[in-house]
């Protein structure tokens, strides 16, 4: 470093970026300087703690030795290739809708901008990295080839149906998504073939209880939210009575209930549903009435003279409320919606909990009582490996949904 | 072909009159819901008749059956007993959890969008870190890696002078003699004393102009208020004292209790600051930079003028907040703390009928979730701008 030139006419502070960049977000005035200097060794003792803990003294042989359990739970060791078949297809069906819904977005664009293949990779990576680093830890943490092949296969299929998806345009974006339950549901029941779901664990379980609970929640919480909003006073007492009791009451407490009372409930000589049903029959319910509440505030941030033009072309109440209300309404509520599948993604270790399922929380607890493991307090690092996991899920999932916040340019118009 | 005034008064057929249709059709509604909720009445009765337990709420008046760890209850009390503690202690870690989470969570707003980058930084990754993280593994981490390693087994527990004993087993702190409710009255009368001299601190302020300065009075007034009481009902401090294995004496804190509302409270604080962040970036800019003009310092700026206004915004979705920690205290189950949930689930391992048990549970529930959102409301009204 040199003196700075006194006889320069330049200021000296453009010279350096990283001096200039210090000055003005660290040591502004007194007190940004104060901060400064009390924060950083805080911060700096923080980060020095927490990298020592993940490179040199956390012990992460339990996660290594219990990554099956971690992902796919008690499914037998044998049987491992139907869910590596079902993520291969559910890589193709969110690849076949990733790309039709693109095409839509193109052919609605007025200059459509095709990105190159670097500038794509560099646009993924930076949505989602924090899901690649979760997912390249567990491929990390694996101890045969066989998990690479997969995802390697599963991104292959996805990138593919991708293109193909592309090319069908967006008209086949209704058969798609229409394939796509159809499929789905399909690959459940094989994925039911060698064990029943009651039998599913680990991160599988909790995947399958997110997205069924919020499959199902959402045409009840559209339903109740166009109830609350009736003029006929009944129907809105009734939703409105529906979406306050759940609302006011813990989750927990009705996962409990389900667990040991739901059977009080069905007639004596009905089968006692099983497990899971019992937790997505609970999740649904649940959920649903929080999804009413922002349908419903999706419905009152549109403007009456919507339903009044529809009404002046004559269209009945039911066309009027599917055709112009609801997809309005609905668009504005994207974000909120997947704010409350993070929160249901979350709330899925609740079912764990409370009625004894083997989700992926419940398999932290449980692998610290193992022979090998037992009585060496290994619980920070299987409580460390589940909260990454977690953290990384809920973090893509809120990042996107604030990408398309701006993209759908809420709040805006 | 009739003429305008016949068709006016003509109804249509029943089968096509608006207003009759909308009134069979929510009947028809309504007797389907009502159809649904007797089959499973119904449905309750016959299996409980056949396994045998009886439905009602005869069950409060039995014996608990089992103590509650740092409670008072003894097994022979009513189960009605036990589920009055366990909401007692449901609404102490609520409480204390919901002024921390506030405090928290407003100040990691505000350090959210300071100039400082190292705070920003660092708030910033607080936010993101817990608010993506479900709850109940960041109860096990504060309970299995926060509280249980930082105290010390009750052997070697640290007793500070006479005053305190901490131990993993469970904290004792100086507390007063005799029942709960003496405490809350006399805090509670307190509080009244505080608000009251603070309202004639108000009213001084608007006679006569000098600056009112309740804070000044009102914590002092609190205080003197309090001392007074005590000094009156004579109300006596007990010391915890460690007894074997047991401390005994002052108020018991356990492990449970701290893991919980650390938990509670540094969860709801990562989404009370984005709330407060938001806020206060959705109050004018212009306010901020005539509170500059005015030479205002940046505390003053942030307290005068964009706070109050940011709370305006923020006092909704907060009140939300609370309502959550609520019933996410419900949680304290997985870790044993004894509150509503875990009494229930307890009283129902014993024997009482289970639906009656949670159902009565989630109506708690339902009712402390209506009084808290009862308070924001009113906080609301209070605060709302006031337009001619």
């Amino acid at each position: 470093m040199t003196a700075p030139d006194r006889a320069s006419p330049l200021p000296a502070v453009v010279r350096s970026g990283a001096i200039a960049w210090a000055r003005r977000n660290l040591f502004k005035n007194v007190t940004d300087t104060i901060v400064t200097l009390v924060f950083a060794p805080v911060l700096l003792f923080a980060l020095w703690r927490a990298a020592r803990y993940v490179f040199i003294t956390g012990r992460w042989t339990i996660v290594r030795e219990n990554l099956k359990l971690f992902v796919v739970g008690r499914y037998p060791a044998d049987d491992v290739w139907y869910v590596a078949m079902g993520l291969i297809v559910f890589a193709t069906l969110a690849g076949l809708i990733a790309g039709t819904v693109h095409a839509r977005a193109a052919a609605a664009a007025e200059n459509p901008h095709t990105p190159g293949v670097a500038e794509r990779v560099r646009d993924l990576a930076g949505r989602l990295w924090a899901g690649l680093v979760a997912v390249l830890l567990m491929l990390a943490l694996a101890k045969t080839v066989t998990p690479w092949l997969v995802a390697l296969a599963a991104l292959a299929a996805g990138v593919v149906a991708r293109m193909i998806g592309a090319r069908l345009g967006p008209r086949a974006l209704v058969p798609v998504l229409v394939t796509t339950v159809v499929v789905s549901g399909v690959m459940v029941w094989v994925l039911t073939i060698p064990v029943g779901w009651d039998e599913w664990g680990g991160l599988m379980l909790t995947m399958f209880l997110a997205v069924v609970s919020i499959g199902l929640c959402f045409p009840i919480g559209v339903v109740a939210a166009l109830g609350r909003r009736s003029k006929l006073p009944i129907i809105r007492a009734i939703s409105t009575g529906y979406i306050e009791l759940f609302r006011g009451v813990p989750l927990f407490v009705l996962l409990l209930m389900a667990n040991v009372a739901l059977g009080f409930f069905l007639p004596p000589s009905w089968p006692l549903p099983s497990t899971v049903v019992r937790a997505i029959v609970v999740f649904t319910l649940f959920t649903s009435a929080y999804v009413a509440e922002i349908v419903r505030g999706g419905l009152q941030s549109l403007p009456r003279g919507q339903t009044e033009a529809g009404q002046a072309l004559g269209m009945s109440p039911p066309r009027v409320t599917l055709f112009i209300v609801l997809p309005q309404a609905l668009r504005n509520v994207i974000p909120a919606l997947v704010g409350q599948f993070i929160s249901l993604f979350k709330d899925t270790v609740l079912a764990g909990a409370a009625m004894g399922l083997l989700d992926i929380l419940s398999v932290a607890e449980a692998i610290t009582q193992q022979e090998q493991f037992r009585g060496q307090q290994l619980i920070a690092e299987t409580l460390a490996f589940v909260a990454l996991v977690f953290w990384a899920g809920s973090y893509t999932m809120s990042n996107e949904s604030q990408r398309l916040e701006k993209k759908l340019g809420v709040g805006e118009r | 072909m009739t003429d305008a005034s016949t068709a006016v008064r003509t109804r249509p057929p029943l089968w096509r009159d608006v207003r009759a249709l909308s009134w069979a059709y929510q009947l028809a509604v309504l007797g389907g819901v009502l159809a649904l909720l007797f089959w499973l009445y119904r449905n309750v009765q016959a299996t409980s008749d056949q396994i045998g337990i009886p439905v009602g709420f005869d069950f409060l008046d039995q014996p608990s059956a089992f103590t509650i760890p740092g409670n008072s209850l003894r097994t022979s009390q009513p189960v009605s007993d036990a589920l009055w503690q366990g909401l007692g202690n449901t609404i102490r870690v609520s409480f204390v959890g919901i002024v921390l989470a506030t405090i928290l969570g407003t100040l990691i707003g505000i350090a959210r969008l300071s100039s400082n980058w190292l705070l920003s930084t660092a708030a910033r990754l607080y936010v993101e870190v817990l608010r993506n993280l479900p709850l109940l593994v960041i109860i096990f981490v504060t309970y299995s890696a926060i509280v249980l390693p930082v105290f010390p087994p009750i052997e070697d527990a640290w007793i500070v002078g006479d005053l305190a004993v901490f131990s993993n087993r469970g904290n004792g702190l100086p507390w007063f003699e005799g029942s709960g409710w003496a405490v809350i009255g006399v805090a509670l009368l307190a509080a009244a004393g505080a608000w009251a001299s603070a309202r004639w601190r108000r009213s001084v302020s608007d006679r006569t102009g000098e600056l009112a300065r309740t804070g000044a009075w009102a914590i002092p007034a609190f205080f003197v208020v309090a001392v007074a009481l005590w000094l009156a009902f004579g109300l006596e401090i007990t010391l915890p004292e460690r007894q074997g294995r047991i401390i005994s004496g002052g108020i018991g804190v356990g492990p449970e209790y701290l893991a919980l509302l650390l938990a509670l409270s540094l969860y709801t604080a990562s989404h009370i600051a984005e709330i407060v962040r938001a806020s206060i970036q959705s109050v004018h800019r212009g306010q901020n930079e005539a509170a500059s003009a005015l030479a205002l310092s940046g505390f003053q700026r942030m307290w005068y003028v964009v706070l109050p206004q940011a709370m305006r915004i923020a006092i909704p979705p907060v009140g939300n907040q609370y309502a959550n920690l609520m019933k996410n205290s419900s949680l304290g189950a997985v870790i044993s703390y004894f509150e509503l949930t875990t009494v229930t689930r307890t009283t129902v391992g014993n024997g009482s009928p289970a639906v009656p048990a949670f159902l009565l549970a989630l109506a708690i529930y339902l009712v402390v979730s209506l009084v808290i959102s009862a308070f924001v409301n009113l906080a609301n009204r209070r605060m709302r701008l006031v337009e001619r």
